[in-house]
């Protein structure tokens, strides 16, 4: 996505300022970094996919794809991209987004969720991002034969505190039983098109931490010396620097091409569970996948045992890669669905598949 | 600053999607008709003058260049629809292929008048082929080392010296070829080397076949003995193709022959799972076709950047090297998701052929060892 728009600008400024690594250590330890979520918030970040009407800034789909490149660029400990999505499937719901940090729920595709007869909601979610630091959890569920988006407050849930392999809250949330503050329907929106969208989401931030992995790598590589010279002088460690800018690069284009093709989804009314959609989301969250496994792994090494440490930040973003990997479909998950689609379209629509153009 | 490499998106004019189609209704028509197979099992030559006219009367060659020369003056994103659409049903245009892709771009920029006059509407007419003159036994991935001479003789330079795995020089009509007009100085080490345009006709020049591992002959030596050339025929200015040879890289390296050359493989294992694989072949397929399209848009991102004027030689290399390791390990991995069933004669001669042929994806046009070193100078670590 391009950066050089405003609300991409906007993210990069406040994340440079205020998301440092002390404040992603803190973090860690528990503590919700309330200063950069009221700067976010009051930025109009936190809830750039709702639209004027529904309380938010009403930013562009491909803008807030842009600002989650560079939140995952910078490890952003807080739940700025669930908040951005809990607020993109209330709007479209009907239901205006309320101020302060939201989460969704289900992020696990068997984890799914029911409303009722006696209009309580059914069943729990596991690994629900931030759960405890949020006021409300928006939730795709079904409701008799309909898809419907319920606005849940997070203290009405039982919460089973967990962490990601970041540090980072993934908490169990019980909805059972839990009355929604307010209920809308949603046609297509289901708990699937929710795996969709955290899919595109996730790529899209994964992309960013990344690359920030790679000029990490970069500049200890430009700066560590051994042998009587820097280690970039070295071959061996310029082929795997070169091998992780491919990875990273291939991993920007992938998650750019799910975001391209749920912005476009979206204007035209054409659902995000469609096959055109999945095809690319599917792609993307594999290649990204793959990208962040290769690509940490090279970062890694040629940090030697300091980026082995907790005191440098490295660990920020690949802790944070290997983490969103599993979230919202991982790539053997997509794998399956996306040969799958292959298989079931046959050889000679191979092709077409790739290119878009059936 | 952080340092990455950009692949902007890129949108496709909707002249493109209309082209593509008129592609694919041209190209199913020719399979119909039996001029080709869409598979790449090694028994049918690429190579046909034939169907490279019947590219060039669709006014497919050439697309690009300039009107005044006879081109299309289309765009490089039509383009790039056009060839992928070719590699992807695998098409027979070696003939035309290097002369499209890169001689004939090069005679444009730094060709004579006389010569781009002659010999582009004859590459637009599909009637020239180009083989590429740069390798010798004793500089390879070393280009810049090359001693094939080129001294001066009345009106020109005669070339005496062996050119070597040039791929096509027995058949193709001319040759781009890198030729040593003075002695490396000091300070350069790739100075005076000089690119000629070579009639491959010329008496003096003779061809010795080397049989690939595949039992081919597509690579050759090439003997030059008093081979003469006229002036007329040096591309930019003498001595110096080191500052201007880098201009074709990004041509040759970014295009989508740097991905598809093994994707039969990829086809007939669709085709031989069926409609319902089980989860594992499920998977692997999954994988590759991720792969497959993340490749594909970063070069149509290279295309875009073309179109721009942009010379992405780096991000070119990034393209390549990506692309032709994916391609190289594919045969590989789809024989351990589901190896041709017994009398399946088909996939086997596909596996047999792509699995023979893997090892030059690497190495032609600039080895995997070149790219990344080219890719650490893009990162700053040279």
């Amino acid at each position: 996505m391009s950066d050089s728009n405003i609300v991409v600008e906007t993210t990069q400024r406040i994340l440079r300022d205020l998301c440092t690594p002390a404040l992603v250590n803190e973090a860690e330890k528990g503590e919700f970094p309330k200063a950069l979520w009221e700067t976010l918030e009051e930025s109009g970040l936190t809830l750039a996919w709702v639209p004027d009407e529904y309380g938010g800034a009403g930013a562009e789909i491909a803008d807030g794809f842009g600002a989650l490149r560079a939140a995952g660029e910078h490890a952003v400990p807080l739940p700025l991209a669930e908040t951005m999505l809990a607020g993109f499937i209330l709007a479209r719901a009907g239901i205006a987004s309320p101020m302060g940090p939201m989460t969704v729920a289900p992020v696990h595709a068997a984890d799914a969720l029911e409303i009722g007869a006696d209009g309580t909601l059914h069943g729990a979610a596991r690994l629900i991002p931030f759960a405890r630091w949020t006021q409300h959890i928006a939730v795709p569920a079904r409701r008799g034969g309909e898809d419907v988006v319920a606005l849940v407050a997070t203290a009405d849930c039982a919460i089973k505190p967990g962490q990601s392999l970041a540090g980072e809250p993934r908490d169990q949330v019980v909805l059972h039983g839990v009355k929604a503050l307010e209920v809308g329907a949603a046609e297509g929106l289901d708990s699937d098109a929710l795996q969709v969208l955290g899919a595109a989401v996730r790529s899209q931030q994964m992309a960013g931490g990344l690359e920030r992995a790679l000029n990490m790598a970069l500049d200890h590589a430009t700066s560590r010396v051994q042998f009587g010279r820097p280690i970039g002088g070295f071959q061996a460690i310029q082929h795997a620097l070169a091998q992780c800018a491919g990875e990273s690069a291939a991993a920007g284009a992938a998650a750019d091409a799910a975001a391209e093709a749920i912005a476009n989804a979206i204007p035209s009314g054409l659902p995000l569970t469609s096959e055109d959609v999945v095809i690319e989301v599917a792609a993307a969250k594999i290649r990204v996948g793959e990208a962040a496994s290769v690509g940490s792994a090279i970062c890694h090494q040629v940090h030697g045992a300091m980026g082995f440490t907790y005191e440098l930040s490295l660990h920020h973003v690949t802790r944070r890669l290997w983490s969103w990997r599993d979230e919202f479909g991982g790539e053997a998950a997509w794998s399956i669905r996306l040969g799958g689609i292959a298989a079931r379209l046959g050889d000679q629509a191979l092709w077409p598949l790739v290119t878009g153009v059936r | 600053m952080p340092v990455s490499f950009r692949f902007d998106p890129v949108d496709l004019p909707p002249e493109a999607k209309a082209l593509r189609l008129e592609v694919r209704e041209f190209l199913r028509e020719e399979i119909a008709k039996g001029t080709f197979s869409p598979l790449s099992t090694g028994r049918e030559s690429s190579w046909s003058p034939e169907f490279s006219r019947k590219v060039a009367e669709r006014g497919w060659i050439g697309m690009t260049f300039p009107t005044e020369y006879g081109g299309h003056g289309r765009t490089h994103l039509e383009r790039y629809v056009m060839i992928e659409e070719m590699l992807a049903h695998r098409a027979p245009i070696s003939f035309h292929w290097v002369a499209d892709r890169q001689s004939g771009p090069v005679i444009l920029r730094y060709g004579q008048e006389e010569v781009r006059r002659e010999i582009i509407p004859k590459i637009i007419a599909g009637e020239a082929s180009f083989a590429i003159g740069l390798s010798e036994p004793n500089s390879g991935s070393d280009v810049f080392a090359a001693s094939v001479k080129a001294t001066p003789a009345q009106g020109g330079y005669l070339l005496n010296g062996t050119k070597i795995w040039t791929s096509n020089a027995h058949r193709a009509t001319h040759m781009i070829g890198l030729f040593r007009t003075s002695p490396p100085t000091k300070e350069n080490r790739r100075f005076g080397l000089t690119q000629f345009v070579v009639d491959m006709k010329t008496p003096g020049i003779s061809t010795r076949p080397i049989i690939n591992l595949a039992g081919r002959h597509e690579f050759n030596e090439v003997l030059f003995q008093d081979a003469f050339i006229p002036e007329v025929n040096m591309i930019g200015e003498k001595d110096m193709s080191y500052a201007t040879a880098s201009a074709e890289l990004a041509y040759e390296r970014a295009g989508p022959d740097r991905f598809l050359e093994t994707l039969s493989t990829l086809t007939e294992l669709v085709r031989s799972a069926g409609p319902e694989p089980g989860e594992r072949v499920a998977e692997g397929l999954g994988r590759e076709i991720a792969h497959l399209k993340a490749l594909r848009r970063m070069s149509l991102s290279i295309a875009g950047m073309l179109q721009g004027g942009k010379t992405p030689n780096v991000e070119a290399a990034v393209v390549k090297d990506l692309g032709t390791n994916w391609e190289q390990a594919l045969p590989g991995r789809v024989r351990h998701l589901l190896p041709p069933a017994e009398g399946d004669e088909s996939y086997a001669a596909v596996m047999r052929f792509n699995t023979l042929i893997a090892p030059k994806l690497t190495i032609q046009g600039g080895t995997r060892e070149v790219l990344r070193g080219i890719i650490a100078r893009g990162l700053g670590l040279r």
